[in-house]
């Protein structure tokens, strides 16, 4: 039961962590920065949530190899070709 | 049969005994099924990200302008909304384990509430886009814009639907804290909504 309610901490954390890295998205949205270093920045961003979700909300963290190679790669691979589109379009 | 007669036994109780490590080592939450579903679903949003980036790449000017015509509040306020209702699965999945239905259902009816505030924000903003004439043929970054957030407020549904359906069935004392599987699968495609939401906010609303 204990450990239940720890395990429920650490997910209300990630959520309101979550919940902030989104209005750090909405910040950039709105402020005049943009360029491939705000990029970047927003993309690691999308990286460590897709990474909470996968693993912790999807509970991915204790499923075997493949499925968490296949999650981790999907995030990973779309991020990179954002950023890579991006650059090329520059 | 042969001499391996007794073998076949000797076989079994050793790969029973792999199968049960394997069990406590790795749980892939909910049905394989849906797993299967939710990879597909992956790879064809994944096609769409990087179709909408690559065509972007040799047409900025002209993405960067329209982008600025989207409602970054709504796309903003629309993720909190996924994300907390995500949450609130969590919890449910969290409840049922410790054999607690009736909590379950209530997170459950809080994530539903989150999901239909989604729809209502997403549909205000369809609706002011369909006001100033803008369909799928008023150039391509709408056509990327619509087609991409309509194919995603339909998924939407479709986890509202599932998410109701493992209520109804909760709320039947369906559920215990040793058979949830159900809850498990509902949750995994509800969280599948909201992963691709997180990517589909900062390309298509933020990044330029």
């Amino acid at each position: 039961m204990s450990q239940r309610t720890s395990s429920n901490r650490r997910l209300t954390w990630i959520w309101l962590l979550l919940m902030a890295l989104t209005l750090l998205t909405y910040a950039v949205s709105k402020s005049p920065y943009s360029g491939a270093w705000v990029v970047m920045l927003l993309l690691v961003t999308v990286f460590i949530k897709g990474h909470w979700i996968i693993a912790d909300f999807m509970e991915l963290r204790h499923a075997g190899l493949l499925w968490r190679v296949l999650a981790h790669g999907w995030i990973i691979l779309v991020s990179a070709g954002i950023l890579i589109a991006y650059l090329m379009g520059l | 049969m042969r001499e391996g007669g007794a073998s076949p036994p000797c076989f079994t109780m050793n790969s029973t005994v792999k199968q049960s490590e394997i069990t406590t080592r790795y749980h892939l939450p909910g049905d394989f099924a849906i797993w299967v579903f939710i990879f597909a679903e992956l790879l064809v949003f994944g096609v769409f990200f990087l179709s909408y980036a690559f065509y972007r790449a040799s047409h900025v000017e002209m993405f960067n302008m329209y982008q600025d015509t989207l409602d970054r509040e709504s796309g903003a306020i629309n993720t909190l909304l996924l994300i907390t209702s995500s949450y609130f699965v969590v919890r449910a999945v969290s409840a049922i384990k410790s054999g607690d239905a009736r909590r379950c259902v209530n997170w459950l009816a809080a994530a539903l509430a989150g999901g239909g505030g989604f729809l209502v924000i997403k549909s205000l903003e369809f609706a002011d886009k369909f006001s100033h004439g803008i369909s799928l043929g008023t150039n391509t970054f709408y056509m990327f814009y619509l087609s991409m957030t309509f194919f995603h407020f339909m998924h939407v549904i479709l986890g509202m639907i599932i998410l109701a359906a493992v209520l109804f069935k909760a709320r039947a004392g369906g559920y215990s804290a040793e058979e949830y599987t159900g809850v498990e699968t509902g949750a995994s495609y509800w969280h599948m909504v909201d992963l691709v939401w997180i990517v589909l906010f900062p390309l298509v609303y933020v990044i330029r």
